[in-house]
C-alpha cells in the first residue's frame, strides 16, 4: 500500500524528537482516518470492538448528509419560489449568482438542480467557515494541550451548520462554532470531558447574543434582497416560522411555499422554512435509522422524548386554552414542525452530555420531551424548545445518573445481595 | 391557590437564586464538590428560607412598616429603617436553631457542613429573599410559597452543579483553570440553560 508507506516514511519527523514533533497531532489524525491505529489499549479492563470513537463519529457525520442535502435544496426551493413570485427579478446578483450561472442552474423550483445549487450557494460557504473555525481550535488545542484530534468535531460542526438559518451572517457562525467548541467542550478537556453538548452551545450562545437578528426577520434578508420585497416572512430560530405562526394565528395559518396552507405531510418532508438541516423529518429519520441500527444512538432516549412529547400534548390538548392555538397542537404536528426530529435523533442522543445509565436514559429522554411541549406552548418568548430543553436537560444528566445508581444500590441491599 | 403555585414555580425555575439572579455565590462554589452534601445544604437552605421569609414577612407588615404600629397609638411612625437589622437577627438565630438540631440529630451531615453552616447566615441568597419579599409586598401566604421556592430552586442548583462536577472530575481542565475557575465557567453555561425558562410569564 503506497499511502500506508508514505505515512510510516514521515512519522519519524512527527515523533518525539523529530521535526514536527508538536504537529503530531495533526500526523495522528490523519493516519488514523486511513488505517486502524496500531496502539491498543493494553492494560485491563477494556473491551475488544471493532469500532472506535473516529468510526462512531463518521458514522454520525454520514447520517446527517440526508438531512444535508435536503436541507440544501429546501433552502433553494424556498428561494426560488420566492424569484419565481418576483417577476422582476431574473437573477442573483453577486458572486452567489455568478456560482450559479457558472453551473450553468436556473431559478426554477421545479428543478431539483437549480434548487440544489441555489442551495448550496448558501449552505457551503456556512459548512465551510464552520468548519475551518472549529477544526482551527480543535487542532490548536490539540496541539497546545497534546491530546488527540478528535473527529468529535466533524460532528459537532455539521450538526451546529444544520441548526442555522440559511442566511446567518458568516462571522455569527464562526463566533457560535467557537464558542461551543472552546467553552463547551475544550476548557473541560475535549471530547468525551465535557457536560454540554457542543453544538448547542454554540447555537445557544447565539440565541441569546444576537437575539434580534436570530429570531427576527434579519437573517433572512439575503433571500428577501433577492426577491426585492421586504415580506421575507420567516422567523429564523430553528426553524420556528411554522411554530410562531402557530403560536399567533392557528395551525390554518401556516402557508407552504405556494401560498396554500402547509399539509402534515409537506411539513413532514420539509417543505417549508427554517433552519438547514430541521426541516425535513423524513430525511432526519433515515439518518436516525442509520444511528438506531448501528446502536450509536440509544432508542432508549429517542423513545423517551418521543413518548414524552406524545404524553405532553395530549394533557395540554385535554387542558385547552382560548387564548393560546398552541395549546389545541396534536403531537403529529409537534413531531414534524420545529426542529423537534433533528433534536431527537441527533442532539438529545449525543451519548457525552446525555444521562449514561438504562433507566436514566428514558427519564433524560422523557423530560426533553415534556419540556420541549412546555417551552413550545407556555413559553410566549421562545416559539421554539427543542434545542434549550436538550441544554436544560444535560444540565440534570448526571443527576439523574446519580440518583439511578443510588437506587439501584438501595435495591439490591435489600435483597441482602450487596453486604 | 393558583397564584401561590405560580410563585413557586417562577421562584424555582425562571428567577433561581442562584442561577439567574446569582445570589448566595460563595456557599454556592464552595460546598458543591459532593451531591450528598449539596443536597444536605440545599435542604438546609430550604428549611431556614421556608420559616425565615414568613417571619420577616410578619414582622415587617406587623411591626416595621409604615402606619403598622397603629394598635400602639402610633400611626405616623415607622421603623423600616431597622429593616435590615430585624431580618438578619432572624436569620442569625433560625441558623442557630439549625445548628444544634443537625449536631444533635444529623451529626453527618453537621460534619460535612462544616464552617457552611453558620455561613448560611451571611448567604445573600437567604437575606435577598426576604428583601425581594419586602420589595414585592408579598402577603404571608405568598411569602411562604416565596420562602419554598426560592429555596427549592437553590437546593436544585446547587444539587445539579454538585452533579455536574462530580462528573467533571474526569475531565483534563487546562492547568490554570482547575477548581474554581472551570466551576465559575461551569456555572456560566449552567445558567445560559436556565435561560429557557427565562421568558415564561405566569
Amino acid at each position: 500500500m503506497g499511502l500506508r508507506r508514505i505515512l510510516d516514511d514521515v512519522a519519524p519527523h512527527f515523533d518525539r524528537g523529530g521535526r514536527y514533533e508538536k504537529l503530531f497531532p495533526l500526523f495522528e489524525a490523519v493516519d488514523t482516518i486511513f488505517y486502524s491505529p496500531s496502539k491498543v489499549t493494553v492494560s485491563e479492563p477494556h473491551v475488544r470492538d471493532g469500532i472506535d470513537l473516529k468510526r462512531i463519529m463518521i458514522t454520525v457525520w454520514f447520517a446527517a448528509f440526508p438531512a444535508m442535502f435536503y436541507g440544501m435544496y429546501n433552502i433553494g426551493f424556498q428561494a426560488n419560489h420566492a424569484i419565481a413570485e418576483a417577476w422582476w427579478v431574473s437573477s442573483v446578483s453577486g458572486w452567489r449568482g455568478w456560482v450559479i450561472d457558472l453551473l450553468g442552474a436556473g431559478y426554477d423550483p421545479g428543478s431539483i438542480w437549480d434548487c440544489l445549487v441555489q442551495g448550496a450557494v448558501y449552505y457551503v460557504p456556512i459548512y465551510f467557515v464552520v468548519f475551518v473555525v472549529g477544526g482551527f481550535w480543535e487542532v490548536l488545542f490539540a496541539i497546545v494541550r497534546r491530546h488527540e484530534i478528535n473527529e468529535g468535531f466533524f460532528v459537532t460542526s455539521i450538526l451546529f451548520a444544520l441548526i442555522l438559518p440559511p442566511a446567518i451572517p458568516l462571522w455569527q457562525a464562526a463566533l457560535g462554532i467557537s464558542f461551543g467548541i472552546v467553552v463547551g467542550k475544550e476548557v473541560f478537556g475535549g471530547t468525551g470531558k465535557n457536560f454540554l453538548n457542543p453544538a448547542l452551545t454554540g447555537r445557544a450562545f447565539l440565541f441569546f447574543a444576537y437575539a434580534p437578528q436570530i429570531s427576527g426577520n434579519s437573517v433572512w434578508t439575503a433571500i428577501a434582497s433577492i426577491d426585492g420585497t421586504s415580506g421575507a416572512t420567516s422567523d429564523g430560530f430553528s426553524g420556528a416560522t411554522a411554530l410562531s405562526q402557530i403560536a399567533t394565528d392557528g395551525l390554518p395559518a401556516v402557508a407552504a411555499a405556494t401560498g396554500e396552507p402547509l399539509t402534515w405531510m409537506q411539513a413532514f418532508l420539509g417543505q417549508m422554512q427554517g433552519s438547514i438541516g430541521e426541516t425535513s423529518t423524513l430525511a432526519i429519520l433515515i439518518g436516525g435509522v442509520v444511528l438506531l441500527a448501528t446502536r450509536i444512538a440509544s432508542w432508549r432516549i429517542i423513545t423517551g422524548m418521543f413518548l414524552g412529547m406524545v404524553a405532553f400534548s395530549y394533557f395540554l390538548n385535554f387542558v385547552g386554552s382560548d387564548s393560546n392555538p398552541m395549546m389545541a397542537l396534536p403531537w403529529y404536528w409537534h413531531l414534524v414542525i420545529g426542529s423537534f426530529a433533528f433534536g431527537m435523533v441527533f442532539m438529545a442522543t449525543d451519548p457525552v452530555s446525555a444521562a449514561m445509565t438504562d433507566l436514566g436514559k428514558w427519564i433524560y429522554g422523557i423530560f426533553i420531551g415534556v419540556l420541549t411541549v412546555l417551552i413550545r406552548v407556555l413559553n410566549p418568548a421562545y416559539p421554539e424548545g427543542v434545542m434549550l430543553a436538550i441544554l436544560f436537560a444535560n444540565l440534570f444528566a448526571p443527576l439523574i445518573d446519580y440518583c439511578v445508581v443510588k437506587a439501584n444500590i438501595r435495591r439490591r441491599r435489600s435483597r441482602g445481595i450487596l453486604e | 391557590m393558583e397564584g401561590l403555585v405560580n410563585i413557586v414555580v417562577q421562584s424555582i425555575f425562571i428567577e433561581n437564586m442562584a442561577l439567574q439572579l446569582f445570589l448566595g455565590m460563595c456557599t454556592f462554589l464552595a460546598v458543591s464538590k459532593k451531591i450528598e452534601t449539596a443536597l444536605g445544604l440545599g435542604v438546609a437552605v430550604v428549611v431556614v428560607q421556608t420559616i425565615t421569609i414568613p417571619a420577616n414577612n410578619l414582622i415587617f407588615n406587623y411591626l416595621l412598616r409604615e402606619g403598622a404600629l397603629a394598635w400602639l397609638g402610633l400611626p405616623d411612625v415607622s421603623l423600616q429603617f431597622l429593616g435590615y437589622l430585624c431580618y438578619i437577627g432572624v436569620i442569625a438565630a433560625m441558623v442557630q436553631i439549625l445548628e444544634m438540631f443537625l449536631d444533635k440529630f444529623v451529626p453527618a451531615l453537621y460534619n460535612a457542613l462544616g464552617v457552611y453552616l453558620p455561613l448560611i447566615t451571611v448567604n445573600c441568597a437567604i437575606l435577598g429573599g426576604s428583601l425581594f419579599m419586602v420589595e414585592r409586598d408579598y402577603t404571608f401566604a405568598q411569602s411562604v410559597a416565596f420562602g419554598f421556592g426560592s429555596g427549592f430552586g437553590w437546593g436544585l442548583a446547587i444539587v445539579a452543579l454538585a452533579g455536574i462536577r462530580e462528573k467533571l472530575k474526569y475531565s483534563d481542565v487546562p492547568e490554570g483553570l482547575r477548581g474554581l475557575g472551570i466551576t465559575f465557567i461551569t456555572v456560566g453555561l449552567m445558567s445560559l440553560g436556565f435561560m429557557s425558562l427565562s421568558g415564561i410569564s405566569l
